[in-house]
This record gives structure tokens, C-alpha cells and sequence, in this order.
């Protein structure tokens, strides 16, 4: 008695219309392999930031803080590697272990003095947000080409395709062994992952950020699926009383969200440092919003409990998809949001329906 | 030697002493009951027992097997074969069975959660209690009776030796408690112990070996279950005689208030199959109509659909005070206004706003009453709300109390304030004395009475069927949607009712 993933394929159908129609309208040029890498690389820090906020409002928390925590993160780390001469290791480290310090005192503040999420997180974004104006003195610092390598380079196509081998091979092996359904599926994401590839070196390769989205998607998608700590996150949101009572310990785990929201959003400064190519003043404001939103289209419900990394990624994609097709057709810039935003409560729409149908 | 045993348990909380040197003790193979109003303390009790209230924050001591225990959180009361059922269900709706059963103890290797020995180790624990769902499936798709096996099944499978069981029946129907409490007695043939701790004393003289009854913070009596009489537990539980808990008022009908026929509801979630199928039943003015029925026969969906609050299609007509023939009612305003009130069965979910004071919850369905000009006159509505708050007897320290601090039966009494502030004619009542105690029971059935004297017409559903019949004048019989007897007063048994509700419709 298998239930049909309404969420999942009106998402992956909305995100077909929205590239056949820009296809279309462009005659073509949004599906040039050059426009999809630049799509994928836009996708990247937005990506990162929504699959660690999947885990947080799974929990039925919220961070609002990750937008101004990724450009204080992201500037600081290009600071110290710009101005103090760092190595690049001790920069990019130092990015990731300071986001794990802010997002563990955040996540201390709501789990132990019982501060709502949101207003700690809405202090934190204020926070962040001045420190960095202070500390970059409303300069731009622009990092030298090693740094810029994990936003701008590409993986070599021949690398890309021993890579994309490995995978699809093993997902081909999973199809051989699995059966119904579950083989297609499989086979399905065989087939994405040859795909994928083939379209990014037609252009220059794998980006690099993109692999690393990959990559951290991967892992917290097994993270939240496969581990204790995970699976734990979704109890606490579905059925609070209930994860308590099951001898869950609720404030190490909310603690432990934050955290690792906090280290997403070090990954996420740095990528954006370095595709953008400087790190400056206002960096990363409001993508905590886009972050939010492409987990919700993504099919994560803000009441915790339910959601999935690789739905946020879709959500990503989505507006990812928006904004650059709109560039391209050269949209007044103010049409963006008025898009996104309807985009976004239409999403949301559909599912209530859809769930009231089911 | 008891198997438990606690010493002169005594526990202070801000400006109360919640529990004053209570002595009580299990034996193998024994299920003692606890009984004792709201506020007795019997939660305090077993929490301290459970380890929710951590050892060193309360006075007294706990032996296990001889031995004393410090319990400083509820998974050390675990380990040591101590498993609480909660009165909430502790399940995470939207996990898989399987996942709640392993909830907290996820076996691990590499970091990973081994997803064969979740699935193996799950089936091992439904076969404990001969559950037979799939484990994969989501527990929200199962029945609350089948949600209250899978809590069980996860406490049996941790090994616990001795259950606590809070309310285990207070959302089950009069069926699957009855499975539950064959389920229980079956435990006690193979060595666990339960505490049992209900409101519905008929099913403790049922299950219990002994019964223990609380009072005030303090132990009252134990008896042998076969030694006492039920007339004998209620009065040591609220410290007075109970002389005839369920009056029924010696009214004649009046005229018809309500008359509805053909009365049909699809189903919400399978659109062409039905919950009700032609339903037809009138109520008089003075008359208490009980409709019975197991979980599921639609009493609710009928209350509801009546009251314009269905989420589906409904079909039927109704005839309101004699009136034209009409069709439902569209909206619970449209229903108000036509003079209907609907006591839901959830109260908190449904009938209160937990976070506001009793005075706003008692106006909430009548707030354009007060409004004088363009203001609410708030002179006018404290006025009526204390009126209707001391003709209620609510206890609660005044009208700017907030809610979720009153009792169950007082909450309850605040529900009702609001709709009789509305000046019903015809009031549904769903499941309107569910866990609350006896005492507030009373209060609650002698209010229902007189407002029934006062020509009040009452739609009373109820799963306590000594309740049901005790109150009603007639009883409407529902078994899977369909109407399958009304009983008109000596007609009414628990046999009759019983045989109705589960005749094949």
C-alpha cells in the first residue's frame, strides 16, 4: 500500500514548467549547458544554508540568524587570511569552528533559558549583522585566487566523470538489488547523476561549490535518516512530549541543531566569499529567507517533524531557477521577489490541498 | 517482601503540600489501583515513582525488591523495570512504528541505525502484545486502542516488570478497553506488575487486585478489591457520601426542539462512502436524548455535521423548534444563531483558549453581546461573567485566573458557562465528563439535570455507558454510521445499548 509522494512530484513538475517556460521565453538559452552551471554555482550558498535549516525547523526550531552569521563568517575568515596571513586551512577552520561557537550559545539560549527560537535568532541576525559592518569597516575585502578556488573552480571533467562513475555504479548495483519501485528509483538517480554530469562538462566541469553541496547534502541527508541523533530531531518536532518521555535528552539535541546550523553557516560564508570574490559589509542578508523558503517548498513543515534535505535542495533549485531565468530575461529586478514570494505561498497551497485530498 | 514498596512519600511544591506521607506498595504478579479525585496527588505520586520528579526533590523513600532506589530521571526508573504509560500517548504520530518502538534506543553500529534489527527488534515487541500491524506503517494511521498497545508493547520491551498506567482507557472505546484490560490480566500471569490509575471505577473493580484511594495528599485506605463497594471508594475519594451519582430529571418532554431526518454525512476522507447513513432522531424540550456507540460509529460526526462544523458533504433536513423543514446548517455561527451549542468532546483542543482568563473564555461565543457603540462594554461582561462563574461553582481564584490552570472539571464548567451564556435551546454534549473526577462529575450531571428542568433540550454522547444510561430519557443507538435501535427509558440497558452498538449495520 504504497501512497503516491504528491509533495515530491508537484515540486519536481512546478520546477519542469518553470524551466520549460523560461526555455521557451529565452528561445533556448536558459538550457545551454553554460546557463546551468551558472544556475547550479547560484544554488550553492542558499543550498547549503536550506539543508541545515531542514534540520532545524524539522525540530521545530527556526534560525533566522544564518544569513548574517554566513557573511560574518565568510568576511572573518577572509580577514584573517587577507589581513593576518592565515593559511587558507586556518581561515576556512576558523570560519566553521566559530559558527559552531554562535550557533551552540543560540542554541543554549533556546534550549536552557527557554527564549523562543525566533527572537534569539532575530537578536543573533541584528548581532551578526553589526559586528560585521564593524569589523570590515565597510570595506571590501577580496581574498587571493587560492581562497576563491571553492567558489569559482571546477572539478576536471575527466575527475567529474570517475566520480559520477562511482556513484551512478553504485546506485546501479542498489537498483540490481533492490525490486518494484524501488528499482526504478534507483535507476532513476543513475541516470540523474550521468546526466547531471554530462551537462555541468559540457561546460568547464563539476563546480566546486556544487560538489560540496553535493556532498554536505549527502551527509546530512544521512544524518537525518540513519542516525539516532536524526531521527531524534523529527521526534522532538512531531511529538515533543513524546521524545521526552522516550528519555530523549531535548536540550542536547536542540543545542546540537543550532550547531550544526551554525557550522553550515561558516561551509556557506566561505562559498559565498569566494564565488562573489570579496567579502563585503552586507554580505548574506536575507538569504536566511531563501533558505527558509526553499525548505518549505521543499515540502518541510514549519511545525516540525517533517521534512528532507534532498526536498530543500528541490526548493533551492526552484528559486535558484527563478531568479536566474528572470535575469536573463532581463525582469525589472523587483519582479524577483514578487515571484519568489507567491511561488512560495502557492507551494504551500498546493500541499494543504493535495493533503486534504489524500 | 513487597516487590515495591514507597515510604511516607512527601512532596511540597510552592505554597502546597501536594503529598503528605503516602505509603503504598505492589506485589508480584498484583495490579493495584490508585483512585482519588483531580488533585489527590495520584500523579505526583507515580511521577516521584517514575523518576520524573528526581530523587532528593521529594521526602520519603522508594524500595525495590528490599533495596532502595534514587531514581534521577524517568530512563534510570526505566532501567530498573519501571515503565510509565502516560495519559498523553508518548508517540510521535509521524514516525513509523517500528521507528516509536525504538525511539531513545536506536541500535547503532558505525554511527548508522541498523534499519534490520529496528524491523526485527519491533516485531519482537508487537508480538509481545499480539499486535498484529505493519511496523513500517506511520503511527498516526493506526487507532488510538492500537496506539495504546504499541506504547505498551514499547514499555514491555525495555523489560519493565512493573507498568504505570495513567488513564490507560481514558480515549478508548468501551471495546478496546476491554481488550486492554483482558491484555493487563494476561501481564499478571506472566509476572508484571501494574499500578492502575482510572476514573472509571467500574473498570477498577474489574482489573484490580487491590484498590488504594488518595485524598488530599494523603492515603485514605487500601482494600482488597473484593472487600470493597464501589459506594464505599467514591465516598473515602471525595470525603462525603455520593448519593445518586447520575440525576436524572423527572421531566416531561415538551415540544420537539429539534427533529432531524435522512441524515447523511459523506466521508471526509473517502469521498462517496458515508460515516452516517440516514440518521433520524428528534429532542424535546426537557428531554436528555443519549446516543450511543463504539469509537467510530459516527457519534461525534453526528453532533458535529448537525452543528454545521462537518468538513464534508452533508445531506438531510432538520427542523429547528418546530419550524419549516430546512437543510444543514452551513456554519457553527449559522448554529449558534439558530440556538444550538456543541460542548466539543476535546475540550482543549476545541472548547477553551488555554492561555486566556476565564472571564474571556466564558464570552468568547457571546462577545457582540457586550459591544455597546463601538466598544465592547467590559463593565457588562465581567457582570454576566461572574454571574454565570458562581451559578457554575467554578472553582478558580476569580475571573482574571487563566485557564490552563483550572482543573479538568472546571474547565469543563467554563465550556459550559460559555455556551449557556449564549442561551442555547438545544445543547450537544460530547464526552462531556471525560477525565474529570467524581466530584466535578456530579456537579456537572446536576447542572446538565437542571438545565433539562429548565426546558433545556440535551444531545448527551457518552462512552461511559453507566453515564449514558443513568442521564437519559431515550437512547439513540449508532453502530458504523447507521442507526441501529432508540431505546425509550427501562428499554435501555447495558445489554440492549451493548448489542445495538455492535450490530452489523
Amino acid at each position: 500500500m504504497k501512497r503516491i509522494p504528491w509533495r515530491a512530484l508537484t515540486m519536481v513538475g512546478a520546477l519542469l514548467v518553470i524551466w520549460i517556460v523560461f526555455s521557451v521565453m529565452t528561445s533556448g538559452t536558459f538550457l545551454v549547458p553554460r546557463n546551468l552551471s551558472l544556475l547550479a554555482r547560484q544554488m550553492a550558498v542558499t543550498g547549503i544554508l536550506a539543508i541545515g535549516m531542514v534540520l532545524v525547523i524539522v525540530a521545530g526550531q527556526i534560525d533566522l540568524s544564518v544569513g548574517a552569521q554566513a557573511g560574518l563568517l565568510g568576511g572573518i575568515s577572509a580577514i584573517v587570511f587577507v589581513n593576518h596571513g592565515w593559511p587558507l586551512a586556518a581561515a576556512f577552520a576558523l570560519a566553521l569552528v566559530l559558527g559552531a561557537v554562535l550557533g551552540s550559545a543560540q542554541g543554549w539560549l533556546v534550549a536552557h533559558l527557554g527564549i523562543p527560537p525566533f527572537i534569539v535568532t532575530l537578536g543573533g541576525m541584528l548581532l551578526f549583522q553589526g559586528i560585521l559592518l564593524g569589523v570590515t569597516g565597510g570595506v571590501s575585502i577580496s581574498p587571493a585566487p587560492s581562497y576563491l578556488y571553492v567558489g569559482q573552480a571546477y572539478v576536471l571533467p575527466r575527475l567529474g566523470w570517475v566520480f559520477a562513475g562511482v556513484v551512478a555504479a553504485g546506485f546501479l548495483f542498489q537498483s540490481f538489488r533492490a525490486s518494484g519501485g524501488a528499482r526504478w528509483r534507483w535507476l532513476g538517480l543513475a541516470v540523474l547523476v550521468v546526466g547531471f554530469t554530462a551537462a555541468m562538462n559540457a561546460y568547464e566541469g563539476i563546480p566546486v561549490p556544487v560538489l560540496l553541496l553535493v556532498v554536505l547534502a549527502t551527509a546530512f541527508s544521512v544524518l537525518g535518516h540513519h542516525t539516532p541523533f536524526g531521527r531524534h530531531l523529527y521526534a522532538i518536532g512531531g511529538n515533543r512530549e513524546a521524545a521526552f518521555y522516550s528519555g530523549i535528552n531535548i536540550q542536547r539535541h536542540i543545542v546540537g541543531v543550532f550547531t550544526l546550523m551554525g557550522v553550515m553557516s561558516g561551509a556557506a560564508g566561505i562559498v559565498l566569499t569566494a564565488r562573489v570574490g570579496s567579502a563585503t559589509s552586507d554580505a548574506g542578508r536575507t538569504m536566511e529567507l531563501d533558505a527558509i523558503a526553499a525548505a518549505v517548498i521543499g515540502g518541510t513543515s514549519l511545525l516540525g517533524g517533517q521534512g528532507t534535505v534532498w526536498g530543500a535542495l528541490l526548493g533551492a533549485l526552484v528559486m535558484a531557477s527563478l531568479d536566474n531565468g528572470m535575469s536573463l530575461l532581463n525582469t525589472e529586478s523587483y519582479w524577483q521577489p514578487i515571484i519568489k514570494g507567491t511561488i512560495l505561498v502557492a507551494a504551500v497551497a498546493v500541499d494543504m490541498a493535495g493533503r486534504r485530498r489524500a | 517482601m513487597a516487590l515495591l514498596e514507597l515510604r511516607s512519600i512527601t512532596k511540597d511544591f510552592p505554597g502546597v503540600r501536594a503529598l503528605d506521607g503516602v505509603s503504598f506498595d505492589l506485589e508480584r504478579r498484583e495490579v493495584h489501583a490508585l483512585c482519588g479525585e483531580n488533585g489527590a496527588g495520584k500523579s505526583t505520586l507515580i511521577k516521584i515513582l517514575c523518576g520524573y520528579y528526581p530523587s532528593g526533590t521529594y521526602g520519603g523513600e522508594i524500595l525495590l525488591e528490599g533495596k532502595p532506589v534514587h531514581f534521577r530521571s524517568l530512563k534510570e526508573a526505566e532501567e530498573h523495570g519501571i515503565a510509565l504509560i502516560a495519559q498523553e500517548l508518548a508517540l510521535v504520530p509521524e514516525l513509523s512504528v517500528a521507528e516509536n518502538l525504538m525511539l531513545g534506543r536506536e541500535p547503532v553500529k558505525g554511527g548508522l541505525i541498523q534499519w534490520d534489527v529496528v524491523a526485527s527488534e519491533a516485531r519482537r515487541a508487537l508480538d509481545l502484545v499480539g499486535l498484529a500491524v505493519d511496523p513500517n506503517r506511520p503511527v498516526k494511521e493506526l487507532g488510538i486502542g492500537q496506539q495504546q498497545m504499541v506504547e505498551i508493547a514499547k514499555a514491555l520491551a525495555k523489560s519493565a516488570a512493573i507498568l504505570v498506567l495513567d488513564e490507560p482507557t481514558a480515549a478508548l472505546t468501551e471495546a478496546d478497553a476491554q481488550r486492554l484490560l483482558a491484555f493487563l490480566a494476561e501481564l499478571r500471569g506472566r509476572g508484571v506488575s501494574s499500578i492502575y490509575i482510572s476514573h472509571r471505577l467500574e473498570e477498577v473493580f474489574q482489573i484490580a487486585d487491590r484498590i488504594t484511594v488518595l485524598r488530599d495528599g494523603r492515603s485514605i485506605a487500601t482494600h482488597p478489591a473484593k472487600e470493597a463497594t464501589l459506594d464505599r471508594v467514591i465516598s473515602e475519594m471525595v470525603g462525603r457520601e455520593v448519593k445518586n451519582l447520575y440525576p436524572r430529571p423527572d421531566t416531561t418532554p415538551g415540544k420537539p426542539m429539534l427533529a432531524v431526518s435522512g441524515w447523511s454525512v459523506e466521508d471526509p476522507l473517502n469521498p462517496g462512502r458515508f460515516v452516517l447513513k440516514d440518521v433520524a432522531f428528534d429532542v424535546h424540550a426537557g428531554e436528555i436524548l443519549g446516543i450511543a456507540g463504539l469509537m467510530g460509529a459516527g457519534r461525534t460526526a453526528l453532533l458535529s455535521s448537525i452543528f454545521g462544523a462537518a468538513r464534508s458533504p452533508v445531506r438531510g433536513t432538520l427542523q429547528i423548534e418546530g419550524g419549516p423543514p430546512r437543510g444543514p446548517l452551513r456554519s457553527p455561527a449559522e448554529a449558534i444563531a439558530s440556538g444550538l451549542a456543541l460542548v466539543s468532546e476535546d475540550r482543549k483542543r476545541y472548547g477553551l483558549v488555554l492561555e486566556a482568563d476565564v472571564a474571556e473564555n466564558l464570552t468568547l461565543a457571546t462577545l457582540r453581546q457586550f459591544v455597546k457603540g463601538l466598544f465592547l462594554d467590559h463593565q457588562a461582561r465581567r457582570r454576566e461573567s461572574r454571574a454565570q462563574f458562581q451559578a457554575l461553582r467554578i472553582k478558580a481564584p476569580g475571573l482574571a485566573s487563566l485557564v490552563n490552570q483550572l482543573s479538568g472539571g472546571n474547565q469543563q464548567k467554563v465550556v459550559l458557562g460559555k455556551w449557556l451564556m449564549a442561551r442555547p435551546r438545544v445543547l450537544f454534549l460530547d464526552e462531556p465528563t471525560r477525565g474529570i473526577d467524581v466530584g466535578a462529575k456530579a456537579e456537572i450531571y446536576n447542572l446538565v439535570a437542571e438545565l433539562a428542568r429548565q426546558g433545556l433540550a440535551v444531545v448527551l454522547v457518552s462512552s461511559d455507558l453507566p453515564e449514558l444510561l443513568g442521564m437519559s430519557h431515550r437512547v439513540l443507538v449508532l453502530s458504523q454510521g447507521r442507526q441501529t435501535a432508540l431505546l425509550e427509558g427501562s428499554a435501555a440497558t447495558p445489554e440492549t445499548v451493548m448489542a445495538a452498538a455492535t450490530m452489523k449495520a
